[in-house]
C-alpha cells in the first residue's frame, strides 16, 4: 500500500502540539492539547483507513474506487464524543477557575513529601536512626519494658 | 482429616465471645480441638502405618487443577502427635497462666487454636500449594501472637522481624515449590517424591525450598529473630517457637529429604548451615542470663542439630531426627513451661535473681530435671536414645560423616553445658542471694509440666511405643534399612563412649564458665541482627529514593514518562520484530492536501505560542476546520459536515468558558524554562512515532476490508440507505451509536451539575475576586501578576 507524507507530517506534527500542549500547566492549555490529539486521532483513522476515494454512496461509483467508510464512521462518532469530552473538562476547568481562582495543574502534595522525605534520607545517610522508625514516621509513647501476661 | 482441620478454624472463629463469657476458661475449650485431633489421630495410627496413607482430597478450583489433598503417613502422624498433644498441653497451661480478667484471653486463645489448624494441616497437606497456605498462615498467627497488643515497640519490632524474615523465605519456598511442581508436571508432594524430577531447574528450586525452611526454623543467618520473639506471653513461646512452628522448617526438610538428600544443592547447605547453628546457638545460649533467651537460643541450636541429621541423610539418622523432633518437642515444651511458672510466681526470669527455688518447688524441680537431662542427651531419657542413635548414624567411617560427627560433639558439649546453666540457673541456691520468696507452684501448672517430661522418661524405656512411627519415616528413603533399633542400652558401645565424652567435656565446661570469658569473641560486625537491620534499612531507603523519583507529584512529569514509555516499549518490540513490508510513499494524493496541511501545521504551531486564551482557542479552531477540510479532500463527506458542526460547537463552549477567565495565560514560572525544551523533545519523539505508526499500520492495509465490503454491497438492501457512512452509524453499528448518546448525556449532566453546583457554593472573597474579573480586565491582569 502507499503513504502520503504530506499527511504523515500533518499527524506528526498535531500530535507533537497536542503532546507538547497536554505536559504544561494551565489546565485549559491541556484542554486545548486534548482537543488537538482528537484532530490528530480522526486523522490517523483516516490515513490508517487507506488512501483517497469517491464518497461511500451506494450506486455513486464502483466498490473499487470508493473510500472505506468504516473508519468515516468511527471517525465520526470519535468527534462527538471529542466534543463531550472537551464540553466536560471545559466545566471541570470552569469549576477549577471558581473554586481555587486559578486554573493551574497543582502538583500532588503527598507526592512531594514523599519526594522531600527521599532527599532528606539521602542527605542523612549516616544518620543512626532505626530505619522504621525513620520511614513510618509515627511513635507511639514508649511504655515500660514488656510486662509478661 | 480435614473436618479435623476445619473443626479448628471454626472454633477459633467462636472463641472471642466463648472468651467474653467465660475469661479464661476459653483456653479450655479451645484445647477440645486439638485434643480430640491428637485422639483421632491415634486411633487411627495403624492406617498410616500400614502403608495405606489414607487420602483426603477437596478439589476447591478444579479448572485449574488446584485442590486441597491431606495425606495421613507416618512423619505426619509423629507431627500430630507434637503439634496437637502439645498444642493441648499449653492451651489448658495457659488457662492458669493468664491473669483473671485479661482482654487477650479471647485474642489470644482464638490465634492459638487457629494456629493449630494450621499446623495440622501444614503437616497433612500433600500438595504443594496448600502446603504453602497453611505455613503462611502460621506466620500470620506468629505475629500476631508475638505482637500481642502491639503498644510497646519491642513488641512491634520483635514481630515485624519474625514476620518478615519468615514470609520472605516463605514466597521463596512458594518459588521453590512451583518450580519442582512444574518439572514434576503434579503438584502433588507424594508424587513428586516417588518419582523425583531431574534436570537443571531442580537444583534452584530445592535451594529456594531450603530458604523456607531456613527462615521458619530460624538458622543461621536468619536466627536473631527467634530470641526476638521471647516477648511473647510463655506458653506461645513455648508451642510456636519450641513445639511447633519453628520445627515446620525441619519437617519440610523431612519431607523432601527422601527424594534429594543425595543432591549436592540439598545436603551441603543444610549441614553447614545447620552445625555452624548448631554450635552458634549454643555458644550463645551460655551467655544469656534471661533463662527463656537461654531456651530461645538452646531452641535454635537443637534446629541446627536436627538440619544436620536429615541432610546426613542415612537411614539411621533419619531415625535419629525424628527421635529427636519428638524429644525436643516434648523436653523443650517442659522446660519453657517452667520458665513461665517461674516468671509468674516470682516476677524474674534472670538467674542472677533467682536463688532457692529447688527447695521450695521439689516437684517441679523434679520435673525440669528430667526435661533438662533429655534435653542435654543424659540416660535413661529420650534425649539420649536419639542422640545415641545420631551418633551411630554418623560412625559410617566416610569423611563426610565424621567431619560431622564432630561438629554435632562440639554442639553437644555446648548443649550439656547449657543445659546444666539452666538447671542450676533456675533451681540453685546462690550463696550471694537471698532465697527467692515465692508462693506454690501451683498443682495444675506444674502437672502440665510433668506430663511431657514424664513422657520423655517413660519413651525411653519403652521406645517401642513410637518406633514404627519413626522407623516408617525412615524407611521413605530409598536405602536398605540396617537392623538398629531404638533402645537405652546397646551395650558397651562406641557411641556410648563419645556420649559420656561429651556429658563430662560440657560439665567441665560448665564449671570453667568458659562462654563468658569469650564475651567479645565474635565482633559485633559479624553480627546477623546487623545484617537484618542494614537489609530492611537498604529497603526502605530503595523503595523511598524509587517512590520519590517516580512520584514526584507533577502531572507533566508523570505524562511525560508515560509517553517515553509509550514509545520505547513498542519502539524496542518494532525493532526487534524484524524487517516489515516495504511501503511505497507518495508526496499527496491531492494538490489541495498541500495548502490545507501547511495550514493546519501552521495554526498548530502558533497554539503553543500564544499568549492570550482566546487568540489559543481560535487558532485551535482553524485546526478543526482545517482537519474538516481534509477530510472533503478524502472523500469523507459526512464527516467534513460533524467536524464543521461540531468544531463550531466547541468554538462556542471555549468563548463561553474563556469569558470568565483572565485574557493572557498565566507565565510560566522561571525555573520551569528549562523543562520547556525536555517538554517539546518528548513531544516531538512521541509525536513522530504516532505518525511512523500511522505508515505501519497503512502498510499493513491490503485494499478493501471484508466488512467495509460487506456494508457497501448491503447498504441499500439492507437499511434502505444509500449512504453509507449513515448506514453503518444507524443501523449496522448502532449499539456504538448508543454508547456515544450515553457519554454525551453523561459529559452533560456532569457539565451541568459543574456549573450550577457554582451558584450555591462560593466563597465570598472569591465571588468579588471573580466580579472584578468579568467587569474589569486590568484588573484580573493584576490579579494574574501578583500571583
Amino acid at each position: 500500500m502507499t503513504v502520503n507524507i504530506t499527511m504523515v507530517i500533518v499527524l506528526a506534527g498535531l500530535y507533537t502540539v497536542g503532546f507538547y500542549l497536554l505536559m504544561q500547566r494551565s489546565l485549559m492549555r491541556v484542554i486545548l492539547g486534548i482537543v488537538i490529539l482528537g484532530h490528530g486521532a480522526n486523522l490517523f483513522l483516516q490515513v490508517a483507513g487507506g488512501p483517497p476515494g469517491e464518497p461511500a454512496f451506494v450506486g455513486s461509483a464502483v466498490i473499487q474506487a470508493m473510500v472505506d467508510p468504516l473508519p468515516q464512521a468511527l471517525a465520526l462518532t470519535a468527534i462527538v464524543i471529542t466534543f463531550a469530552l472537551t464540553t466536560f473538562l471545559l466545566a471541570l476547568a470552569y469549576r477549577s477557575w471558581a473554586l481555587l481562582g486559578h486554573d493551574e495543574v497543582q502538583d500532588d502534595v503527598e507526592d512531594r513529601r514523599i519526594r522531600e522525605a527521599a532527599e532528606r534520607d539521602e542527605d542523612s545517610d549516616d544518620s543512626d536512626t532505626e530505619p522504621s522508625e525513620a520511614v513510618a514516621g509515627f511513635e507511639a509513647p514508649e511504655a515500660s519494658e514488656e510486662v509478661p501476661r | 482429616m480435614l473436618t479435623a482441620i476445619a473443626a479448628h478454624f471454626v472454633l477459633a472463629a467462636v472463641l472471642p465471645l466463648i472468651a467474653r463469657r467465660w475469661g479464661r476458661g476459653a483456653f479450655v475449650v479451645g484445647a477440645v480441638a486439638p485434643a480430640l485431633t491428637l485422639v483421632l489421630a491415634v486411633s487411627h495410627a495403624d492406617d498410616a502405618l500400614a502403608a495405606r496413607h489414607p487420602t483426603e482430597t477437596l478439589a476447591w478450583a478444579p479448572g485449574i487443577g488446584l485442590e486441597f489433598t491431606a495425606r495421613f503417613d507416618e512423619l505426619a502422624l509423629l507431627m500430630i502427635l507434637l503439634v496437637s498433644g502439645i498444642g493441648a498441653l499449653v492451651l489448658c497451661y495457659y488457662a492458669c497462666y493468664a491473669k483473671p480478667g485479661d482482654r487477650a484471653v479471647g485474642r489470644d486463645s482464638a490465634l492459638l487454636v487457629l494456629f493449630a489448624g494450621s499446623m495440622l494441616g501444614l503437616v497433612l497437606a500433600d500438595d504443594v500449594i496448600s502446603l504453602y497456605i497453611f505455613w503462611e498462615l502460621t506466620t500470620v498467627c506468629s505475629f500476631l501472637l508475638v505482637g500481642g497488643d502491639g503498644l510497646t515497640k519491642k513488641l512491634r519490632k520483635s514481630a515485624t522481624q519474625a514476620l518478615l524474615v519468615t514470609s520472605l523465605g516463605g514466597l521463596s519456598m512458594l518459588l521453590g515449590l512451583i518450580l519442582l511442581a512444574s518439572a514434576s508436571g503434579t503438584t502433588r508432594i507424594s508424587e513428586i517424591l516417588a518419582d523425583p524430577p531431574g534436570g537443571g531447574v531442580v537444583p534452584i528450586a530445592v535451594v529456594l525450598i531450603l530458604l523456607g525452611a531456613f527462615t521458619k526454623s530460624a538458622q543461621v543467618p536468619f536466627h536473631p529473630w527467634l530470641p526476638g520473639a521471647m516477648v511473647a506471653p510463655t506458653p506461645v513461646s513455648a508451642y510456636l517457637h519450641a513445639a511447633a512452628m519453628v520445627k515446620a522448617g525441619v519437617y519440610l526438610v523431612a519431607r523432601f529429604a527422601p527424594a534429594f538428600s543425595d543432591l549436592p544443592a540439598w545436603w551441603v547447605p543444610i549441614v553447614v548451615l545447620g552445625l555452624w547453628t548448631m554450635v552458634l546457638g549454643g555458644f550463645r545460649a551460655l551467655r544469656q542470663h534471661d533463662l527463656k533467651t537461654l531456651l530461645a537460643y538452646g531452641t535454635i541450636s537443637q534446629l541446627g542439630f536436627l538440619m544436620v541429621l536429615v541432610g546426613a541423610g542415612t537411614w539411621i539418622t533419619a531415625l535419629a531426627d525424628v527421635t529427636l523432633v519428638l524429644a525436643h518437642g516434648l523436653f523443650k515444651s517442659a522446660l519453657f513451661l517452667t520458665v513461665g511458672i517461674i516468671d509468674k510466681r516470682t516476677g524474674t526470669r534472670d538467674i542472677r535473681e533467682l536463688s532457692g527455688l529447688g527447695s521450695r518447688w521439689p516437684v517441679l524441680t523434679a520435673f525440669a530435671t528430667l526435661a533438662v537431662l533429655s534435653m542435654a542427651g543424659v540416660p535413661p531419657l529420650l534425649g539420649f536414645v536419639g542422640k545415641e542413635a545420631a551418633i551411630e548414624g554418623l560412625l559410617t567411617g566416610d569423611p563426610k560423616d565424621l567431619a560431622l560427627l564432630a561438629g554435632v560433639m562440639l554442639g553437644s558439649v555446648f548443649t550439656v553445658a547449657y543445659s546444666l546453666r539452666f538447671l542450676v540457673g533456675a533451681f540453685g541456691t546462690r550463696p550471694t542471694v537471698a532465697p527467692t520468696k515465692a508462693p506454690p507452684s501451683g498443682v495444675a501448672m506444674t502437672t502440665m509440666v510433668g506430663i511431657p517430661a514424664v513422657a520423655s522418661l517413660v519413651l525411653a524405656f519403652a521406645p517401642w511405643i513410637v518406633e514404627p512411627v519413626l522407623a516408617g519415616y525412615a524407611d521413605t528413603y530409598p536405602l536398605p534399612a540396617p537392623d538398629y533399633h531404638l533402645a537405652l542400652w546397646h551395650g558397651l558401645t562406641l557411641p556410648l563412649l563419645i556420649s559420656a565424652v561429651i556429658i563430662a567435656a560440657g560439665y567441665a565446661m560448665y564449671r570453667a564458665s568458659l562462654a563468658p570469658k569469650l564475651a567479645g569473641w565474635i565482633p559485633e560486625r559479624m553480627s546477623a541482627q546487623n545484617g537484618y537491620r542494614a537489609a530492611v534499612m537498604g529497603l526502605d531507603r530503595g523503595a523511598l529514593s524509587i517512590t520519590g523519583r517516580l512520584q514526584a507529584g507533577s502531572l507533566p512529569t508523570y505524562l511525560g514518562i508515560i509517553l517515553v514509555t509509550m514509545v520505547v516499549l513498542p519502539g524496542a518490540g518494532l525493532l526487534a520484530g524484524g524487517p516489515l513490508s516495504p511501503t511505497e510513499l507518495r508526496a499527496w494524493d491531492s494538490w489541495m492536501q498541500l495548502p490545507l496541511a501547511v495550514l493546519v501545521l501552521a495554526a498548530a504551531g502558533t497554539v503553543v505560542l500564544a499568549r492570550r486564551r482566546l487568540t489559543a482557542v481560535l487558532l485551535t479552531g482553524v485546526v478543526g476546520y482545517g482537519i474538516g477540510a481534509l477530510f472533503i479532500v478524502d472523500g469523507g463527506a459526512d464527516l467534513a459536515l460533524a467536524q464543521f458542526l461540531v468544531e463550531s460547537l466547541t468554538l462556542v463552549v471555549f468563548v463561553f468558558v474563556i469569558r470568565r477567565f483572565p485574557p493572557r495565560f498565566v507565565d510560566a514560572r522561571p525555573y520551569f524554562r528549562r523543562a520547556r525544551w525536555v517538554k517539546a523533545g518528548i513531544a516531538a519523539v512521541a509525536g513522530t512515532f504516532v505518525a511512523v505508526l500511522a505508515v505501519l499500520y497503512s502498510g499493513s492495509r491490503d485494499g478493501l476490508p471484508e466488512a467495509s465490503r460487506f456494508y457497501i454491497e448491503n447498504a441499500e438492501s439492507a437499511t434502505g440507505a444509500s449512504n453509507v457512512v449513515n448506514a453503518i452509524i444507524v443501523d449496522f453499528r448502532a449499539f456504538d451509536t448508543i454508547g456515544e448518546i450515553a457519554v454525551l448525556a453523561v459529559a452533560a449532566t456532569g457539565a451541568a451539575s459543574l456549573i450550577l453546583a457554582r451558584a450555591r457554593q462560593r466563597p465570598p472573597s472569591l465571588a468579588a475576586l471573580d466580579e472584578t474579573d468579568g467587569t474589569d480586565e486590568t484588573d484580573g491582569e493584576r490579579t494574574e501578576v501578583k500571583r
